[in-house]
């Protein structure tokens, strides 16, 4: 790993998700966070191992998941649809209704310029509500799965030879694509 | 345009202290640097959410937006004002759809993202191809950008001088880039974005200054002295012609807010974050100094027009390029006076150093498609391996001459038109292939390479057939007529021609849907499971 000078070494431990700690502050909705139900932890001995594939199919049947990805699904779709329609219509009055956009407000604002404007405020309140809603109702549910992830992947597929010496070349081609792992423990 | 020598020498002197900056920033970042791809495309991830936030904000702040938009808006008044809109609109795609996402999916460059779930070869080359395309674009826009800064600082004197800053800005540019990888890149980013934004709040100040902080007294005056009155405020100045100039402008729009979620070197940023939390809210910075940039180049390009005025706008420069140096130069006090000189001499060193931060972002997310996507992929298997970074440095070197000798080329095109039309094949290329991986389970490798040239082609080929080319006065090659596309900007035809295509790959190719990887690429994208 590289550690970029100056910086906490704590900082620099990618490997365990819970590094990343949670922002909390006013407003947590402590109550509604998912408990990640996840699947029966399994013991590294005695039974078949879990490939990696596995882990995620059982990771992405889980309740706990479903729910991340609903709460992510119904905030983003609707906001996407709603700014994106918002900024078509901007732009299409601007030529198709250039009459309704000359009108005038105040002095010498007219309808154009509050419209215009009007866009820098919905994108400010928009990234506002979003990273508000990320932050409350799915970061801690998914840092959860990730960990479960993470744990499962330990108990199961146990690094052959230790914790790998290049540390680079052996995260890239275990995690990226996941083939590294799933070849190995398929062999 | 009024020279004296002294802004001249002083914006020299300033720009040079820059330079001097960002080198001993290279030479420091990479005293002990290990040449591993992780340091060298990413700086080891380990910067946080508000460098990174700074960062993007530098990355994306083009001197185009800092000289053209104000200019835009200097000559044409409300119809400038769909540039600043758009370009800040595009970040709420960014942030809502694509950051986190990619930054749990992928580890270099955007391919990375697309061939996780498919067969990787054909994928990478195609999207490596897309993103080394739209970072050519950007860059000669950049570069175009760089060489009339100087004619304009240099009061048209010569082509030469004008040859050789393009020369120069290339050549540094591959010094930051293949030296200091993407940590002296980031570093050079944040310095310029502290700069730009310095200086854009002085000078939007000043401008509030002059008028006691009246925006209507501003607004008035700027309709007054740009000649058009009324109308100056209201939409349709520039666009409000035929039907052509209309679809232009929605076209143009589109471009703008779909444009930069597929750009390489922003989708590159977010890998130098640790994790996608730290991505997301890398974005909510940038998308606050971002929003607060482009609203002040909205006062500056009224302000310009109020106290410039537009004709003498356009009298210095026909594409309005200059309308905030001018600015400067009033605000300052006018011709001759201290004031003036300096500030007309911190907006020039500004503006350069805007350049050489984009240049080198660019550069440096294009050598990582060269290296990472296309290398990688088309290498011959049994040839010698060598290593990626070295291939990177090699590419950036590559890429700094071709855009070179582009920039060189292009350099009578406008450059806020470059960058619509790089932001248009970004639209049309990457993105549609880019929200299909992340949120369309039944993708396909074929709809993948499919979508990704079925929007390439088309936007390249409609550019090239589109007035800009041949055709009008105005046009590259203004002797010859093979022009049958009216618009300038080819995104309103070639996005959902891009969407088009990855949908028309899908449901043709025969593959079935391989329940395990989506459930891999779900769970990692939402959770960060398994994240570099």
């Amino acid at each position: 790993m590289d550690e970029q000078e100056g910086r906490d070494p704590a900082a620099a431990r990618i490997d365990d998700p819970w590094y990343d700690a949670l922002a909390s502050g006013w407003g947590e909705l402590d109550g509604e966070t998912v408990p990640a139900t996840v699947p029966a932890q399994h013991d590294g001995d005695g039974e078949e191992r879990l490939s990696p594939a596995e882990i995620y199919l059982e990771v992405h049947r889980s309740a706990a998941f479903q729910e991340v990805r609903r709460r992510y699904r119904r905030f983003v779709v609707p906001a996407v649809l709603a700014f994106f329609a918002w900024y078509l219509a901007y732009v299409i009055a601007a030529v198709g209704a250039p009459g309704l956009m000359a009108r005038p407000v105040a002095g010498a604002v007219n309808v154009a310029m509050v419209a215009g404007l009007a866009q820098f405020l919905t994108t400010f309140l928009l990234t506002w509500a979003y990273a508000r809603h990320a932050r409350l109702r799915r970061d801690r549910a998914a840092l959860e799965l990730r960990w479960v992830v993470f744990e499962q992947n330990q108990q199961n597929n146990p690094p052959r030879d230790g914790p790998n010496p290049q540390a680079e070349q052996g995260r890239g081609s275990r995690w990226i694509g996941g083939q590294g792992t799933t070849r190995e423990t398929n062999r | 345009m009024i020279v004296g020598g002294d802004h001249q020498i002083l914006a020299l002197l300033l720009f040079s202290a820059f330079v001097a900056a960002t080198l001993a920033i290279t030479t420091w970042v990479s005293r002990n640097r290990r040449g591993s791809a992780e340091e060298f495309y990413t700086g080891g991830r380990l910067f946080s959410p508000m460098e990174n936030g700074f960062a993007i904000a530098g990355d994306y702040m083009s001197a185009a937006s800092f000289l053209g938009i104000s200019g835009l808006i200097a000559l044409f008044g409300y119809d400038g004002m769909l540039y600043s809109v758009g370009f800040l609109v595009a970040w709420l795609v960014v942030l809502l759809l694509v950051a986190e996402l990619v930054r749990n999916c992928g580890r270099f460059t955007l391919a990375d993202v697309v061939a996780a779930r498919m067969s990787e070869r054909p994928v990478r080359i195609a999207a490596g191809t897309s993103s080394v395309t739209v970072s050519v674009l950007y860059l000669v826009a950049q570069m175009v950008g760089a060489g009339s800064l100087v004619a304009l600082l240099l009061g048209g004197t010569g082509d030469a001088a004008r040859s050789w800053t393009v020369i120069g800005v290339g050549a540094l540019m591959v010094v930051y880039v293949s030296l200091g990888g993407m940590r002296a890149t980031t570093w050079i980013q944040i310095v310029k974005a502290v700069l730009l934004m310095a200086g854009t709040i002085t000078l939007t100040v000043l401008v509030l200054l002059r008028f006691h902080g009246d925006i209507n007294l501003l607004l008035n005056s700027a309709a007054e002295h740009s000649g058009h009155g009324k109308e100056f405020l209201s939409p349709g100045l520039k666009y409000g012609g035929d039907w052509t100039a209309r679809c232009d402008f929605i076209s143009l729009g589109l471009a703008l807010v779909l444009g930069t979620a597929g750009l390489p070197h922003i989708l590159a940023r977010f890998y130098t974050v640790p994790t996608a939390r730290a991505a997301r809210r890398s974005v909510v910075w940038s998308i606050g100094l971002i929003g607060g940039f482009y609203l002040m180049t909205i006062v500056l390009g009224f302000g310009a027009a109020a106290l410039v005025g537009s004709a003498e706008v356009k009298a210095s420069n026909p594409a309005g390029n200059t309308a905030v140096a001018l600015l400067a130069y009033n605000l300052g006090g006018g011709a001759g006076s201290t004031g003036g000189t300096v500030l007309f001499a911190v907006v020039a060193a500004v503006a350069f150093a805007t350049i050489l931060a984009v240049v080198a972002g660019i550069t440096l997310a294009s050598s990582a498609s060269v290296a990472h996507d296309l290398y990688a992929s088309l290498r011959r298997r049994h040839a010698k391996q060598r290593s990626e970074v070295a291939v990177a440095r090699v590419a950036a070197v590559g890429i700094g001459a071709v855009a070179i000798a582009l920039g060189l080329l292009a350099r009578d095109l406008n450059v806020a038109f470059l960058v619509g039309l790089a932001f248009a094949v970004a639209a049309s290329a990457n993105l549609p292939v880019l929200l299909y991986s992340l949120f369309w389970r039944n993708f396909t490798t074929r709809g993948a390479v499919w979508s990704v040239y079925g929007g390439l082609i088309p936007a390249l080929v409609l550019v090239m057939v589109s007035p800009v080319v041949s055709g009008s006065p105005e046009s590259l090659f203004p002797g010859v007529d093979f022009q049958f596309f009216p618009l300038q900007n080819p995104g309103l035809v070639s996005i959902p021609l891009g969407f088009l295509a990855g949908w028309l790959g899908t449901v043709t190719s025969g593959d079935m849907p391989d329940e395990a990887k989506n459930a891999e690429t779900e769970v990692r994208a939402l959770t960060g499971a398994g994240a570099v």
